[in-house]
């Protein structure tokens, strides 16, 4: 789970980690409220989940008499850019902070590596730059500590490699290890995925400060952590993302092509993604629909999966293990029943109870293009997209 | 032989009195497994269908029953605990097939388990066949077939369907595992593969890959320096888009190695045959057995 700059920040004022004085606002008249009590320049800054906000216009400094209307043309607008998509996020909230001074940008976070299981510390002089970038053009800027989970708690010494790898001048090394300890300490006990700042700032008058804030969540760990996930905001995620999860449909993602599919398991959902665009065609969306007991939950699919205006064909992909296929089939033919589905839908069944769904599907004299194997499925249903069979 | 599982296997189910765990347990027994105890905490000295003595605690199912290798079914917030309990209590192949588990406390597990002769498979997996012999997992037995390639895998659905292509095909399985699709797994294919590699009745291993992580980078690099048998791959979530989490845990493209091109471009520069959907697979495991016979000719 995501959640927005101004939350991670407060997060990290209780975990000890400095950052610079602001407010959150969601109207423009909060925002001029916020400007004059902080004085001086102030920079607004549009609370989204989608990072390269500086470059689309997402980040403004502003003195405090024209905050209140620069704040105002953010507001209530999308951001749009490489990572939100063409419809963008919208900005419903802005930050408003002092701006500081800055002698120094570097980059600090906290993740965890899958290789090793444990979390390890990421830093680099080239701060306020997409690391990814560093890593690839430039891997020897990147410093990394693994962080051995035998030690039982954070050692300082783990910090102290990270500040004299920085090249930070003595004053602030003692900041470094008292920040970093704050972070990891919130990394731990907060079940985080992902701790990142970037820039991580010295000031002018010699302050170790944390500029940005990205803490991501491990989904899994959410169930002990209410408080955290009070601070999700739905209105950052796609509509009918959101519409399937309050259905029970947990794994739907949209995506922009125009071959709608209804798969079960997350690698064959996938595998089923790579075969569609293999036969020419291109998948409307990723979903896996888990282990079917419940026909309601194939027509809540059928539902969110029609209501995509691009959609031009359906694929159901079906490898009946723990799902049964007799439920699915009773899902397709219920689904019929229920809504209007304009578009075609070819079916592919296999597993346990196969002969049930069979019958199920025969007896209900559904008009469906059906197919038998992996690949002739995604090809009929790239057919099927065109208006070439039906 | 087969890897971890096998006609000598005494498997005890932790969570088998749970719906999800006396209906798999049924199904094991139902396929020729010898489930010898069930651990349930508060239900000790119950027969489970008048078949399977159930423990309180799995160190007395172990003195008691002699169980030797353990399927856990427990709640994703009591995983960890049921790992660590078998861990502790001698068990050496756990099979957890538990989703949701929190990364940190799969985090104390992995450092809990580094140094010791443990072999733990997931968690979020389908568990493990060896065809013939022992099922110890969910998957629908039709699909599998006794024979000499091993299986592995980081996908469960997508493994039965592979299987099944295979069993059609006419090439049966030594062992197939699934290792599950979290971020961090017990088993990563490097140990896979190496199981695969030093057991004599496997011939040629099938790796079924995903997104995400470098799982495949590490174990290509095991090939290349390890790997004498011939292998196959197929790596899905090439439609993927990078930044969204595909279902698994572990399956997210967050950086150049976590995509499927170049994880497919690092296997096959060490000589992996790469299927580009899972129906290549029966043809690119034939290819690369037929490369490897060849070879040995020579």
């Amino acid at each position: 789970m995501k959640i927005h700059e101004y939350q991670a920040k407060a997060l990290f004022a209780k975990y000890g980690i400095p950052v610079p004085n602001g407010r959150v606002a969601r109207t423009a008249g909060e925002v001029g409220t916020i400007a004059a009590d902080l004085g001086g320049k102030v920079v607004i800054k549009a609370q989204v989940h989608a990072g390269g906000r500086g470059k689309a216009g997402g980040i403004k400094t502003a003195g405090s008499f024209d905050a209140q209307q620069v704040a105002g043309q953010m507001l209530g607008t999308r951001l749009v850019n490489h990572q939100t998509g063409p419809e963008g996020v919208p900005i419903n909230s802005v930050l408003i902070e002092e701006a500081l001074e800055v002698e120094r940008e570097m980059y600090l976070a906290i993740l965890i590596d899958s290789a090793t299981g444990a979390p390890v510390l990421m830093a680099s002089e080239a701060g306020g730059m997409d690391i990814e970038e560093v890593a690839a053009k430039s891997p020897e800027k990147i410093i990394k500590v693994p962080i051995d989970p035998g030690m039982l708690s954070f050692q300082p010494f783990l910090a102290r490699k990270i500040a004299y790898g920085l090249n930070l001048s003595p004053t602030i090394v003692r900041q470094a290890v008292s920040l970093i300890n704050g972070l990891f300490s919130l990394f731990k006990s907060q079940d985080c995925s992902l701790v990142e700042i970037n820039p991580l700032v010295v000031t002018k008058d010699g302050r170790l400060l944390a500029l940005d804030a990205k803490v991501n969540f491990d989904d899994n760990a959410l169930y002990r952590h209410s408080d955290i996930r009070e601070m999700y905001d739905a209105k950052q995620e796609d509509p009918l993302e959101v519409e399937a999860k309050s259905k029970g449909i947990d794994n739907y993602i949209k995506l922009d092509g125009n071959i709608a599919n209804l798969v079960n398991g997350a690698g064959m959902a996938m595998a089923t993604m790579d075969t569609l665009k293999l036969a020419g065609g291109n998948p409307a969306n990723f979903l896996d629909i888990g282990t079917i007991n419940d026909p309601a939950r194939v027509v809540n699919a059928f539902r969110i999966l029609t209501t995509d205006p691009n959609v031009k064909a359906v694929l159901v992909n079906i490898f009946g293990g723990m799902s049964r296929v007799d439920v699915i089939a009773t899902g397709i033919v219920e689904a019929f029943k229920q809504i209007d589905i304009k578009v075609p839908v070819v079916v592919r069944l296999r597993g346990t109870n196969l002969e049930e769904g069979e019958r199920i599907i025969a007896q209900s004299g559904l008009k469906l293009i059906r197919a038998k194997g992996f690949m002739e499925a995604s090809q009929k249903a790239v057919a099927a997209a065109a208006g070439k069979i039906s | 032989m087969a890897i971890l599982v096998d006609e000598n296997t005494r498997l005890l189910v932790q969570g088998i009195t749970g719906s999800e765990g006396s209906f798999h347990a049924r199904n094991c027994i139902e396929y020729g497994t010898k489930i010898v105890a069930g651990c349930t905490p508060g239900k000790g000295g119950l027969i489970w269908e008048n078949k399977v003595p159930v423990f309180n605690t799995v160190e007395e199912a172990v003195r008691k029953a002699g169980a030797n290798a353990s399927i856990i079914f427990v709640p994703a917030a009591m995983a960890a605990d049921a790992i660590f309990e078998a861990a502790d209590s001698g068990i050496s192949t756990i099979i957890c097939i538990t989703e949701g588990i929190p990364t940190s406390d799969m985090m104390a597990v992995h450092s809990y388990l580094r140094d010791k002769k443990i072999r733990l498979i997931g968690p979020n997996c389908p568990g493990v066949i060896s065809p013939g012999k022992c099922k110890a997992g969910i998957m629908h037995p039709e699909a599998f077939s006794p024979g000499k390639v091993g299986v592995c895998s980081r996908s469960g659905t997508l493994t039965y369907e592979i299987a099944a292509m295979m069993t059609e095909a006419g090439i049966g399985q030594s062992t197939c595992v699934g290792l599950g699709g979290d971020p961090i797994v017990g088993t990563p294919f490097p140990e896979a593969l190496r199981l695969f590699q030093e057991d004599p009745e496997t011939e040629a291993i099938v790796m079924i890959g995903e997104i995400g992580g470098n799982a495949e980078q590490a174990a290509a690099q095991y090939i290349k320096e390890h790997v004498t048998k011939p292998v196959a791959s197929f790596i899905a979530g090439s439609a993927a888009p990078p930044g969204r989490r595909m279902g698994h845990a572990g399956a997210i493209i967050t950086g150049t190695a976590g995509r499927a091109s170049e994880k497919k471009k690092v296997l096959a520069a060490v000589g992996v045959k790469i299927a580009e959907s899972p129906t290549e697979i029966p043809q690119k495991i034939r290819e690369a057995m037929a490369l490897h016979k060849s070879k040995k000719g020579r």
